[in-house]
């Protein structure tokens, strides 16, 4: 393309509700809407579309959402009955639960506490109530009572609870909310709580791993229910086959189980497990001996021998089983707990069984079969919807059993005045729900009794550093793996990942691998109905697993089909049956989300509908040919169509890990190989990348550990926050005070909206040396630019002040500034008003007062007896808020409040507007940080032709190990826009192409290869080099000169040891460490040593008496009772201090006194 | 070619940067600096002047010199600007010392030969006198207007003083200051910078004490938006270029700088607009054809001015000052 025809990027004024609707005006690649479309250049409108649709943290929101409709629901249902064990009459049925709206309520109400930033704002928890219909027996009668409220749920932000969804900007505004805020996260006591994205191995599947040192073959299977989690193993021993149970005391010899559950037949075991494969039974038939040696031989044989390795864990008053029950009650709940059994139909289990014990001989023949677990196909993520499911169910069971205790003990009581009601006692424990709940999100520990699960670090608080590192946070997934163990496995990029989490962002050290991000176009599937499933599958041709004959059910071509794990038939044409199957969910008939695949070595078709699988959208191919049209294309452009209508007309299909697999999937168009069989093509290849890694211009061109840390580092660049930035009062805020958006964008940039909410600023860099303080990374800025606002930043900090009420009525005020003789303010009260409050806008100073709150001086005096004093004429005693700092500050907002429990809460802002200095650190975005080495006059840096002198002058050096090739084409197209008077696109895989960069460069009389001849800013004369220079977008990053200086001459010391304190934050000395202390005695400089070990740190003058060698005072040893031989000395106190403990244990030391020389 | 006052542009380096025209440096020729061969030699050309811009030649000058006048022009003219900002009242969005900033960096159309220099030594409540300071005040309340037009969404319409600008900054003259500032009032050089956006209810009530001040101390004070000069770019044809050749060789070029007689044959036109983009070295064809060059004692200055002064006035300026420096080295006692 000309790049004379390249047209700047329209920014349309326009106010629109629909942030997206931009997205889809901008002309790209130079087009216009009334341009012809092109299938290949345009397909990634669907992008957009789909994040209009889905959002970037549309995964929590879905979980969220399907919790409280669905979820909720399925809970109550479960734990609907409460008995009592007294009364045989009394009962307490749910009916329903709802959060957020009463049944009576109009319908689109959402009732919670208060906007979401009141609630931030004022410590409060931002929740709805929810309410349960119930019926219960009063006397006789039995009675409806509808909204009765058990507790308080907090509600998730933009989730269909929230009062913020749906609604427009301007609405949004009106709430103090940001609308390009992403929700997804809860508001406890205050602070912004996520829940991060959990990664576990999957459940009920089984998993087939191999010890080939061991010569061990285990096939596992984590059974999980709302009653409880087992996991039931078959493994190998000497080439045996058992099972193996944590409630079974024993490992059990496969057939012995596979009789227990009613398979007493040899042969059929043996058509079961092996088929007709003449090698799986030869591995197998050892089995049956052992069986034979053991003597059991039928069911009930069976049944006794497992009954009798049971260990039993009875409860309280439940009758004692016999062996044969025990056995009975093994097989049927607790192996494979996930399997109900009923009317001890046991043959479902065993052919899960016999599946299972299939699966190890397989790897036992072949030990390529087995499963691999860090494949992403075999992970499930558990998201915030499930984790609260889980401590919701936990509480209510709890709340029905504190209210099953409460009513036993109330009908117990034999004559009773009045009529029970059951009313009564309930809304006593409501409490517990709503604190539970609150407690578990704001501290992270999420404790289960059922499942004896003790999880901490759940939930973080949501970082607010900037935009992205918000973002950033939301799309993050940790892992359930432990992060000292020096495993390479899960840590490694699976091949699986691609499309479904980011390549590029993980952090580095010791979580590096082990917490990952969403890519950009995924989503995460929720739990789906089996049931109509399992129907579907019988009537597109599948035979019931109940009604095959065991010898063809591993007969060749005979395909089994497994339904989330479990065996439910099979078909003898499966990829027909597959082929049926995905026509349907083409067309809508069933959920877009179920997947299904085909695995030609287990000879078996899977269905999967369960939750947490990472799914995304591929177009859909069909003889060669895309599916998705020009004509498509252009409905969606003009509105007509949305993301969903893809979906609905089969022309775009979500695919998870394990059906991606089992595709062929085209890179690009010109990837559509007719000798192929090609199912799917690619939407965008950027989207491999998530939400932070898609900031990066040209990542294609950087070497990857480049991009990784640019993903950790643009979570620390100061920039814009949100809209309503300067309404929030955090603890600490930075914000940029002009942030640009980047000269070289990406299509991600203007997909999650840095470009409205930027971090950084593009500067005009040199890449020469200049000086000698650019050495090691560091970067040279120019005064003049710092002068008129570069990097500019500035810092926001809270400070909290209580206003506590004392039992004995009195409490806590804020008094007002106190005056000199002149009626000046004193120097401390300078920054406060006659209120006692610092004024807005007033210079906060070090040592001075921001709140001068006062303390009753008899607040721990009893409350009686008081009651003659009058509330004015109690004495207080001054306890100010003081600011400490190296610089002042300025006081930016003021909030007084009144929190939950009664009590004033003041919360003071104090900012800081802050220039760049020496040490501050910056970065552009291509993993290359460094900080400012010396700052420059305008005059003496170089300049070109046009008299443009740089901002940043980056040493050359930082490439040849760097690689960073990303960062010069950055330089070239910024260049390029900045003549050219448009944005450039960096975009991963696409953007402008370098070439036609280096042309508009020449076209505007600058070198094709952006180096221009300077002229030293000092001497006047060009340089003798061409230099490398251009606009590179910098971010400046949190670390800050200010915020770590630190030098103390005399200060604060530890009470015990009297030595000084530790950390900046106390004041503290700078250690003299073990090394430096090598380094001192390796000198010689043995006075040194002393001052800085000793007198500078804690020396200490003892008595010692010369004649025992104990320390004595004042000149007398108490030992030898005398004031002779005791001589003055000094020691370090720490010494002192040891001798003194080392005396309470009984040991004397007794120091020895000779002449020094 | 033997120029010695020609710095070579080659593909990847620049040749012959430092003058050698200085005594001892060769063995023949006289170098030693005299007035009289200056006077002969120096020639300034301005090829244009405007109220803002000035661009003109300065010839047969040493590097030192030249480089001296940008230097000085960028930080040592003295200019006015706001220095102090006293707030009264700000409860628009922006916060005090962002606009404080914003404030300073306002160019102001003042002479700057008016005022004194502010005596920092002193106490900041006598600092500023009427000679040395000028108070500008900016007052403005947002309000709603009542006559907006119906659905209109633009501030500007539905408010009234939605925008403030650099020239709602209002000259508060101080005791003699209404007589000597009577025939040039002190207003913003461009009227129109934005300085914050308010919404009815929102209310900016400050003083700005603004003072003489120099580049190198804040770049609020430089009087200029850039001073700088480039070398007068030399383009020599070796061996003629003709043909399809000639046409390649001219695009290679801005418009202007290569034009092509009536033999088809290129030829230097105006060297003068020529940016030195390099690009004919760039192709083999022209390879020992060309050689691209500047004269290293021919300076093309642009004199971009913020608007306190004309570019000339700065200019000159930048001379006193050097001259004023010059006298002060030479009464220096180690100079003599």
């Amino acid at each position: 393309m000309a790049p004379s025809k390249r047209k700047a990027v329209k920014l349309e004024e326009a106010e629109s509700d629909e942030a997206f609707q931009d997205l889809f005006q901008h002309e790209y690649r130079g087009k216009k809407l009334t341009d012809e479309i092109n299938t290949v250049e345009d397909k990634w409108n669907l992008l957009p579309a789909f994040l209009k649709v889905k959002g970037l943290v549309k995964q929590h929101l879905d979980s969220f959402n399907y919790f409280v409709d669905v979820d909720l629901k399925k809970i109550i249902r479960a734990n609907e009955l409460v008995l009592s064990d007294v009364d045989p009459e009394f009962y307490l049925k749910y009916l329903d639960i709802r959060v957020g709206h009463k049944s009576s309520s109009a319908p689109g109400t959402k009732e919670v506490i208060l906007p979401p930033h009141e609630c931030r704002l004022r410590d409060l928890t931002y929740s709805a109530p929810i309410y349960v219909d119930v019926e219960y027996t009063r006397g006789r009668k039995i009675i409806m009572h509808k909204d009765l409220e058990i507790g308080r749920m907090p509600v998730m932000l933009r989730s269909n609870k929230c009062i913020l969804d749906g609604i427009n900007e301007k609405q949004m505004a009106r709430f103090d909310e940001c609308p390009l805020d992403p929700g997804g996260y809860f508001v406890v006591n205050g602070t912004e709580k996520v829940i991060l994205v959990q990664e576990q191995l999957s459940k009920n599947r089984i998993i087939v791993e191999a010890d080939e040192k061991k010569n061990i073959v285990q096939a596992s299977v984590t059974s999980s229910t709302h009653e409880r989690k087992s996991k039931t193993y078959v493994i190998t021993k000497n080439d045996k086959i058992y099972l193996k149970h944590n409630s079974i005391s024993e490992d059990i010899p496969i057939v012995i189980v596979l009789k227990a559950a009613g398979i007493t037949s040899d042969l059929e075991i043996l058509q079961l497990v092996c088929g007709s494969d003449p090698q799986y039974q030869d591995l197998f038939v050892v089995n049956f001996e052992e069986a034979a040696k053991l003597e059991v031989f039928t069911q009930q044989q069976a049944l006794n021998y497992v009954g009798k390795r049971v260990k039993t864990i009875r409860r309280a008053g439940a009758p004692k089983l016999s062996i044969l029950q025990e056995g009975i009650e093994a097989i049927a709940t607790t192996i494979i707990a996930h399997l109900t059994v009923a009317d001890l139909q046991f043959r479902e289990k065993a052919l899960y069984i016999a599946t299972m014990a299939r699966r190890v001989v397989m790897t036992m023949h072949n030990p390529k079969m087995v499963d691999d677990r860090d494949y992403v196909g075999n992970k499930r993520l558990e998201l915030a919807g499930q984790l609260m499911s889980l401590l919701f169910e936990d509480l209510f069971k709890k709340f029905n059993s504190d209210f099953k205790a409460n009513i036993d003990k109330i009908l117990k009581k034999p004559s009773r005045t009045s009529e029970f009601d059951a009313l009564l006692s309930i809304n006593i424990h409501s409490n517990n729900i709503t604190m539970g709940l609150n407690r578990a999100i704001s501290t992270g520990n999420w404790s289960l009794k059922r499942f004896k699960m003790e999880r901490a670090g759940v939930t973080h608080v949501l970082s607010r550093l900037s935009y992205i590192s918000a973002l950033g946070m939301m799309t993050r997934i940790s892992s359930q793996f432990e992060k000292s163990r020096k495993v390479s496995g899960p840590r490694a990029l699976q091949p699986s990942q691609f499309g479904m989490l980011c390549t590029s962002d993980t952090p580095e050290g010791e979580a590096c691998g082990l917490v990952k991000n969403l890519a950009l176009m995924t989503h995460i599937t929720t739990d789906d109905e089996e049931a109509p499933i399992r129907n579907l599958c019988f009537v597109l041709g599948c035979e019931n697993i109940l009604g095959i004959d065991s010898a063809t059910l591993h007969s060749r071509g005979n395909y089994g089909i497994y339904l989330n794990g479990t065996l439910i038939g099979t078909s003898r044409f499966p990829s027909k049956f597959v082929t049926e199957f995905r026509r349907l969910r083409r067309s809508g008939k069933l959920s877009e989300f179920v997947s299904i695949y085909t695995n030609t070595h287990q000879q078996a078709v899977h269905i999967a509908t369960d939750g947490g699988r990472i799914c995304r959208p591929l177009i859909i191919v069909k003889n060669n040919e895309p599916m998705v049209k020009a004509e498509h294309l252009l409905r969606l452009r003009n509105g007509e169509w949305a993301f969903d209508d893809f979906l609905t007309h089969g022309l775009v299909e979500y695919l998870d890990v394990n059906e991606e697999n089992d595709s062929l999937i085209a890179l690009y168009e010109k990837d559509l190989d007719p000798n192929q069989a090609i199912t799917h093509l690619e939407i965008e290849p950027f989207t491999v990348l998530g939400a932070v890694a898609g900031l990066i211009p040209y990542p294609h061109h950087n070497q990857s550990p480049r991009n990784t840390y640019q993903c950790a580092m643009g979570k620390q660049a100061i920039g814009a926050i949100a809209y309503n930035q300067f309404r929030r009062i955090d603890t600490l805020l930075y914000f940029m005070v002009y942030p640009q958006q980047p000269m070289v964008k990406t299509k991600t940039i203007e997909l999650i909206d840095y470009d409205k909410l930027p971090a950084g600023q593009n500067a005009t860099v040199a890449v020469m040396s200049y000086s000698g303080y650019d050495i090691e990374d560091a970067l040279v800025l120019n005064k003049a630019s710092i002068d008129r606002g570069f990097g500019r930043c500035q810092v926001v900090r809270k400070n909290t002040i209580q206003l506590k009420r004392y039992p004995n009525h009195t409490k806590d005020i804020v008094s007002g500034m106190r005056v000199d003789e002149d009626g000046q303010p004193i120097f401390p009260h300078q920054a406060l008003g006659p209120d006692g409050l610092g004024e807005i806008g007033a210079r906060v100073e070090n040592g001075q007062v921001y709140v001068n709150k006062c303390v009753p001086t008899n607040a721990g005096e009893s409350v009686l007896g008081h009651n003659e004093q009058t509330p004015g004429a109690e004495s207080h005693r001054e306890t100010p808020a003081y600011y400490k700092g190296p610089e002042p500050s300025y006081v930016d907002q003021v909030m007084m409040s009144v929190s939950d429990n009664d009590q004033a809460l003041i919360k003071v802002l104090l900012r800081q507007t802050r220039r760049p200095e020496l040490g501050d650190k910056f970065s552009s975005r291509h993993g290359q940080k460094g900080v400012c080495g010396i700052i420059v006059q305008q005059e003496d840096l170089p300049f070109n032709d046009d008299g443009i002198s740089p901002d940043i002058i980056m040493n050359p050096h930082g490439f040849p190990s760097r690689m960073t090739v990303g960062k010069m084409i950055e330089l070239i197209s910024g260049k390029a826009g900045v003549l050219n008077g448009t944005l450039e696109y960096g975009t991963c895989f696409g953007g402008s192409k370098l070439e036609d960069m280096s042309k508009i460069l020449v076209e505007k009389g600058f070198s094709y290869s952006g180096k221009d001849m300077l002229y030293s800013g000092i001497t006047g004369e060009c340089l003798q080099a061409y230099i490398f220079f251009g606009p590179i977008y910098y971010q400046k990053l949190k670390h800050m000169v200010l915020d770590k200086m630190h030098a103390r001459a005399r200060g604060p010391r530890a009470v015990l040891t009297r030595q000084p304190t530790e950390g900046r934050s106390r004041d503290g000395g700078l250690r003299l460490g073990e090394m430096e202390r090598d380094c001192v005695i390796a000198y010689g400089a043995s006075q040194l040593l002393l001052e800085r070990l000793m007198i500078s740190s804690d020396a200490f003058e003892v008595d010692v008496c010369n004649k025992c060698g104990l320390m004595g005072y004042n000149s007398w040893c108490t030992t030898c009772k005398s004031f002779e031989n005791v001589i003055k000395m000094t020691i370090p106190y720490a010494a002192k201090l040891l001798f003194q403990e080392l005396l309470s244990m009984n040991i004397a030391p007794r120091l020895k006194l000779g002449d020094v020389f | 070619m033997s120029d010695n006052t020609i710095v070579g542009i080659e593909y990847n380096r620049v040749t012959n940067t430092s003058s050698t025209d200085f005594p001892g440096h060769q063995a023949n020729g006289d170098y030693s600096w005299d007035i009289e061969k200056f006077k002969d030699s120096f020639e300034i050309n301005i090829s244009h002047i405007t109220e803002r811009t000035a661009n003109f030649d300065l010839i047969h000058i040493d590097t030192s010199i030249a480089n001296a006048f940008r230097r000085i022009m960028i930080s040592e003219v003295p200019s006015v600007a706001a220095e102090a900002v006293y707030m009264f009242m700000n409860t628009s969005v922006i916060q005090d010392e962002v606009l404080a900033h914003r404030i300073g960096l306002i160019p102001l159309k003042v002479d700057p030969d008016l005022l004194n220099w502010v005596d920092k030594t002193q106490d900041e409540n006598d600092r500023y006198t009427e000679d040395n300071t000028i108070v500008l005040s900016l007052d403005v309340v947002c309000t709603k207007n009542p006559h907006a037009p119906k659905n209109s969404t633009d501030p500007k319409e539905l408010y009234r003083n939605a925008h403030v600008y650099a020239k709602d900054l209002k000259f508060e003259p101080q005791g003699t200051q209404v007589e000597s500032f009577k025939n040039s009032p002190v207003v913003p050089s461009d009227p129109d910078i934005l300085l914050a956006k308010l919404r009815p209810g929102q209310e900016i009530s400050l003083r700005a004490h603004c003072v003489l001040g120099i580049g190198a101390d804040h770049a609020k004070f430089s009087p200029v938006a850039t001073a700088s000069y480039r070398l007068m770019p030399t383009i020599d044809i070796i061996e003629p270029i003709r043909g399809d050749s000639a046409k390649r060789f001219q695009q290679c070029f801005p418009s202007g700088v290569i034009d092509i007689n009536s033999n088809g044959e290129a030829y230097v036109k105006d060297s003068r607009k020529d940016t030195v983009s390099r690009e004919v070295l760039r192709h083999e064809e022209f390879d020992g054809k060309v050689k691209l060059g500047r004269k290293r004692d021919h300076f093309i200055f642009n004199v971009e001015s913020t608007g306190a002064m004309s570019p000339e006035e700065i200019f000159f300026k930048s001379v006193r000052v050097l001259k004023n420096k010059a006298d002060y080295l030479r009464n220096c006692p180690i100079g003599q």
